[in-house]
């Protein structure tokens, strides 16, 4: 049987990675938002993990609408990133300095 | 025993692949490490019976997000090597955020008593013909019907949002103007032209 330790365990290395990913790639806005994915994806193992271990399946629910937001938000984040490197030929963090549009 | 088998597999196969996300040099590869990730992370969910969800990220995120990170990052023509530069500059303070936030979470959570409930126990397997969708459904048509038509509605406007950023009127392009179409009458159109017959040679 899988204890919840184990999961949480697991929940905090995968957060943690992307947090070491966020430091990492501090220049490209597409990996910055893949590592966002991922801090989405650990938080959903908590939620998931709390779930099942205290039999509540309201913490499911959330999850469910975490993946709602974060599929709109990856989707805008994407739009923005196409017009952003239509306007500045670029997806540089560092050539995001004004915001004048 | 089998389960534990399978959980720790799939968790060393998770944890690679996220290595993989965020050090791989070409974003493409990145991506699909991040597929990897989710695979895999479903395949966790359905071991710990949360089958509706794990079904959902696979067609949701593998789907329709990955595939649109991917058509996104093989649009944009990305000089890799400038963005690589200062790759390690950073690295030491990452790779110590990470330890530093790896060793919290699990002296808290190994620790005895450290969540102030019993975390060395799994949760008890669910009966037999229970069913995970069943149960997610019964609550969020009921309890949780608004939030629900809140986040169809946010959906909504997502898409409006991306739709309306992303479109872009080039000059001089020709294009067909619907309401323009529709809105035609007949005196713009037709005109009628008074004139004598011609005269047979």
């Amino acid at each position: 049987m899988i204890t919840l330790a184990q999961l949480l365990t697991l929940s905090g290395v995968l957060f943690s990675l992307a947090v070491a990913g966020i430091f990492l790639n501090r220049k490209n806005v597409i990996l910055l938002l893949m590592c966002v994915e991922l801090l989405l994806l650990a938080a959903n193992f908590n939620f998931i993990a709390f779930s099942r271990y205290l039999d509540d399946i309201n913490g499911q629910v959330f999850v469910f609408f975490i993946l709602t937001v974060a599929a709109a938000e990856s989707a805008i984040g994407l739009a923005i990133l196409v017009v952003l490197f239509r306007e500045r030929r670029s997806i540089n963090v560092e050539d995001l300095n004004t915001l004048k549009g | 025993m089998l389960i534990q088998v399978l959980f720790h597999l799939f968790a060393a196969i998770l944890i690679l692949a996220a290595l993989g996300v965020i050090t791989a040099r070409n974003p493409v590869y990145s991506a699909l490490a991040l597929v990897m990730c989710f695979v895999t992370s479903a395949a966790i969910w359905l071991l710990i019976e949360a089958e509706f969800l794990a079904v959902v990220l696979v067609l949701v995120y593998v789907g329709a997000v990955m595939v649109l990170f991917l058509f996104v990052v093989m649009m944009l023509d990305i000089n890799l090597a400038e963005l690589r530069k200062g790759f390690t500059r950073f690295a030491w303070l990452g790779w110590l955020t990470a330890l530093a936030v790896i060793a919290e979470i699990v002296g808290v959570v190994w620790a005895r008593g450290g969540l102030g409930l019993d975390a060395s126990r799994g949760p008890a397997p669910e009966p037999a013909g229970y069913s995970n969708t069943l149960a997610l459904g019964s609550v969020l048509y009921t309890r949780y019907a608004y939030p629900l038509e809140l986040a169809a509605v946010l959906l909504l406007v997502a898409i409006v949002a991306a739709i309306s950023l992303t479109m872009r009127h080039r000059a001089g392009l020709k294009h067909q103007d619907v309401s323009r179409q529709v809105a035609v009458r007949r005196e713009d159109r037709v005109r009628l032209v008074k004139m004598d017959a011609e005269k047979r040679p």
